[in-house]
């Protein structure tokens, strides 16, 4: 719109015209807060979407904009396609040139489509992943979707191992097992490739497994470093050029220190979330999981480097900085969200923060240069924690909903999930807010002490979750990031696990976990108006995605499938009857299976031609 | 114990366990188990003469130690234990019984993959479905040769008698045991209800409880 602006301004202005280009350009133009995406971590559109978060940015915002707040309406279903699982769907599909690949759960085949001929399959890659990888995952056997690059697709399976597999053939080019599921660990992340480097960490924190995030030559798949989250300084790649704002994070070895003798071991912090990448700076940016066992008393002292972001030098994975969310974690507070780099007006001058939705449910905005945290507001209803002191970085804990061995806490808020969970939001730069799919629920906790058995759990806690104040389980918040607050929030019956999609077209959209895949006014104005929605086969806990097809028109594509750590309850038929069972989720779920059943369908929608 | 943690797979505070290594009891009850995937060599055994026998069975089957002992269930080694083990009768139903092995559930974190029988990572344990057969013996089995699709084998881990007893538990849950064997306490500090007060599943026949791809 500013665009076709100014290029009519340019000519002999006529009073008329600027009338009719202010009265367009205002409604958005006028509220906007000046944040936008790391210019060079979010190139142009190009009508692809080679990566699950879009862009190094992690914006998951598609500048395609012929569908409209005006004309979604019209929306049409286009094609589908019935991956064959019936797991937990968390990937997006990826779309390169002609092609789309999607990722399955379990046992983690790739599907080629063919978008120029209606989405039919070319080929599909089946990795074999050990079957017994599927009794050590968490919280179902998901996946969150590959990478391309180069002609080469990188995924996972959830044994511990990294593929690399040539985009038009399907035929390996290398594999490398990075993971070992006798200890408990799996991997369900999508990598990101950057620099000719693979990223990729582990999942397992339930199991007392000791978390880390290896690179691996993109070329080859050998090991070039891998940066452990608890441990000596060596292991965790802590070194001179390590500079962590708060003090809490200075001192020698206190991925040792900050632990019982030998905890660290088996003390978790694994990174199975989402990594962003600053091409400017160089550096990485990723969270780490949560401690273990989720006993905190048997952990006493800050448990570092879990529940909190790293920055790192991708060329040698040295640290930089660290900030800790969440410091001797007592709630499974996984710091693995995803973190948005955006350049925007701190104090009138604009900087460069990555804005990231915690799980403990603070937004917190933070210096990508030097992890100072600039404001951390709560996005949630929480009742366990009062705040983040921004003088020493620190979330100050309300001590009556500190879990104790031998009686349970009632009504924490938030539950073990957090405010929100791994499911990422998506930033539009046209309205300069971020779109916030999470949760509303509170627990029960009782903890009792966890015995370590390798390639068990290690949790030590009974917990029951249910749904927050209000009622309502979910909700999808549209934020402003500079004023560090909400500007309008649409409330779910179902906690939300899908990811969110902005577009060019200010309509954004999310899906539910029994089914309803919706298209939602972006601006602040439109306060969540609900523009479209259409039911499908299946709850909804993937990542929509956009593109422009081979046709030129522009496609809304999203995975069904119910599952991961809420939806398990469908995916895997768990006993409503007992109430702790999937870590205490399954008694805020009771529901679900009567809502929707297990899926597994590829979804395209686009305007009529 | 001096140091809380153990790199190790044995739990803390587990007097039995560690008795029982003590005596080698466990590897010797291991190689027994070994045997028992031939039935025709390997009648059921109970009382003092399976150690007899068992001793037997270890001199004479030395080169099975190469078996791989890494934890991993292997589709194509699943073992069984055959049916009519008089050791069913024994433990099914027996309060004694039943209450040791909710202690074992706990203890040996199968309630951290199976929970309080809901299931999470593990399948639940108190429906009436059997991916293996809902069976003592065929429980046992599942117990102490863990099944391929991810859960662990407990043979070299935990005692025969231990293995029996968290049987008599899981079946416990979803069965309809007598009520006055069941436990009116919950071992967990959450909000399970006791045992006895659960709301249970319809009686099913007890053919229907059968392991796919095994004759009725
Ligand atoms: C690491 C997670 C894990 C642990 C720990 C675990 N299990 Fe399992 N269990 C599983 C999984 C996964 C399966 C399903 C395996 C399959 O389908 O091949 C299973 C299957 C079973 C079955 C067979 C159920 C059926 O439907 O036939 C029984 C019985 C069982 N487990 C009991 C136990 C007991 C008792 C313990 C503790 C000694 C235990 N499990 C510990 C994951 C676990």
């Amino acid at each position: 719109m500013r665009h076709a602006c100014l290029r009519i301004l340019r000519k002999p202005s006529i009073a008329a015209f600027m009338l009719l280009c202010s009265a367009f350009a205002a409604p958005l133009a006028a509220q906007h807060n000046g944040a936008r995406p790391a210019a060079a971590a979010s190139p142009p559109e190009d009508g692809q979407w080679t990566m699950p978060s879009r862009d190094y940015a992690s914006t998951r915002y598609s500048g395609l904009n012929q569908i409209t707040r005006s004309n979604v309406r019209n929306l049409k279903l286009a094609f589908t396609f019935d991956t064959l699982n019936r797991k937990g769907h968390e990937a997006a599909p990826i779309v390169v040139g002609n092609m789309m690949y999607l990722t399955t759960p379990y046992p983690n085949h790739v599907w080629a489509l063919d978008l120029s001929k209606g989405g039919r399959a070319v080929w599909v890659f089946r990795p074999h992943p050990a079957p017994a990888s599927q009794g050590i995952a968490c919280c179902d056997v998901v996946n969150r979707g590959a990478m391309y690059a180069n002609g080469r697709l990188f995924f996972t399976t959830l044994d511990g191992e990294v593929f690399a597999i040539d985009a038009k053939s399907g035929h390996q080019v290398w594999r490398n097992k990075i993971g070992d599921i006798s200890k408990g660990e799996t991997i369900t992340m999508s990598p990101l490739v950057a620099e000719g480097k693979v990223l990729v960490g582990n999942s397992g924190g339930e199991m007392g497994v000791r978390g880390w995030l290896a690179a691996l030559d993109a070329g080859t798949g050998r090991l070039a470093w891998k940066a452990y989250s608890t441990g000596p300084d060596k292991d965790v790649l802590i070194g001179p050029s390590f500079k962590p704002y708060y003090a809490s994070d200075r001192g020698a070895d206190l991925g040792v220190h900050t632990w019982p003798a030998e905890a660290w071991k088996i003390g978790g912090g694994t990174v199975w979330g989402w990594i962003s990448y600053d091409p400017q700076l160089k550096m990485i940016y990723y969270g780490t999981g949560n401690p273990g066992p989720w006993n905190a008393q048997q952990r006493p002292g800050d448990n570092k480097w879990t529940t909190g972001v790293f920055a790192r030098d991708i060329a040698t994975g040295q640290a930089r900085w660290f900030y800790q969310s969440s410091p001797h974690d007592l709630f499974d507070h996984d710091d693995i969200n995803e973190q948005v780099l955006l350049d925007m007006p701190i104090h009138g001058r604009m900087t460069p923060v990555l804005v990231r939705p915690g799980r403990n449910g603070y937004m917190y905005v933070i210096d990508r240069r030097t992890g100072q945290v600039y404001s951390a507001e709560a996005y949630g209803f929480i009742n366990s924690m009062d705040g983040v002191d921004l003088a020493t970085g620190r979330v100050r804990m309300v001590k009556e909903k500190a879990p104790k061995e031998g009686r349970v806490i009632r009504n924490i808020c938030p539950t073990a999930s957090g405010v929100k969970d791994w499911n990422p939001s998506a930033f539009s730069p046209r309205t300069g807010l971020l779109y916030v799919p999470h949760e509303n629920m509170c627990m029960d906790e009782g903890v009792f002490e966890a015995n370590y058995i390798a390639g068990t759990p290690y949790v030590g806690a009974d917990v029951k979750m249910y749904a927050g104040p209000g009622g309502h389980r979910g909700v999808f918040t549209a934020w402003d990031p500079v004023r560090a607050k909400p500007v309008w929030e649409i409330k779910e019956s179902l906690p939300l696990w899908s990811g969110a999609l902005a577009t060019g077209g200010d309509v954004v959209f999310y899906g539910t976990m029994d089914g309803w895949f919706k298209a939602i006014d972006a601006s602040a104005a439109g306060g969540g108006r609900l523009l479209w929605q259409v039911r499908l086969d299946s709850g909804i806990i993937s990542q929509p995605v956009s593109y422009r097809g081979p046709d030129g028109r522009q496609y809304v594509a999203v995975v069904t499938g119910v599952g991961g750590w809420a939806g398990a309850i469908v995916s895997a038929q768990l006993d409503p009857r007992d109430p702790t069972a999937a870590l205490g989720m399954v008694n805020a779920m009771r529901d679900l299976p009567g809502r929707t059943k297990p899926g597994g369908t590829l979804y395209v929608f686009a305007l009529p031609k | 114990m001096s140091s809380p943690f153990r790199n190790s797979f044995l739990p803390r505070a587990l007097p039995s366990l560690h008795a029982g290594r003590g005596r080698g009891w466990v590897r010797l009850s291991k190689r027994r188990f070994a045997s028992l995937a031939h039935p025709p060599l390997a009648p059921p055994l109970q009382g003092g003469g399976f150690i007899a026998l068992a001793f037997l069975l270890a001199l004479a089957g030395c080169d099975r130690e190469q078996r791989d002992m890494n934890g991993q269930p292997k589709a194509e080694t699943a073992a069984f234990v055959p049916r009519g083990d008089p050791r069913s009768a024994e433990y099914e139903n027996n309060a004694f019984h039943i209450a040791q092995g909710q202690k074992w559930f706990g203890w040996f974190n199968c309630s951290g993959c199976h929970f309080h029988g809901g299931g999470g990572m593990g399948p639940p344990l108190m429906d009436d479905q059997w991916r293996y057969g809902g069976r003592m013996e065929d429980i046992v089995a599942s117990i102490l040769y863990g099944r391929p699709n991810g859960m662990p084998d407990w043979r070299n881990k935990i005692t025969e008698q231990q293995a029996w007893e968290l049987a008599a538990y899981v079946k416990s849950l979803s069965a309809h045991p007598r009520q006055d064997a069941l436990s009116a306490r919950a071992d967990e500090m959450s909000n399970t209800e006791p045992q006895t007060l659960q709301e249970r599943q319809k009686v099913v026949p007890e053919t229907k409880a059968q392991p796919s791809g095994e004759e009725n």
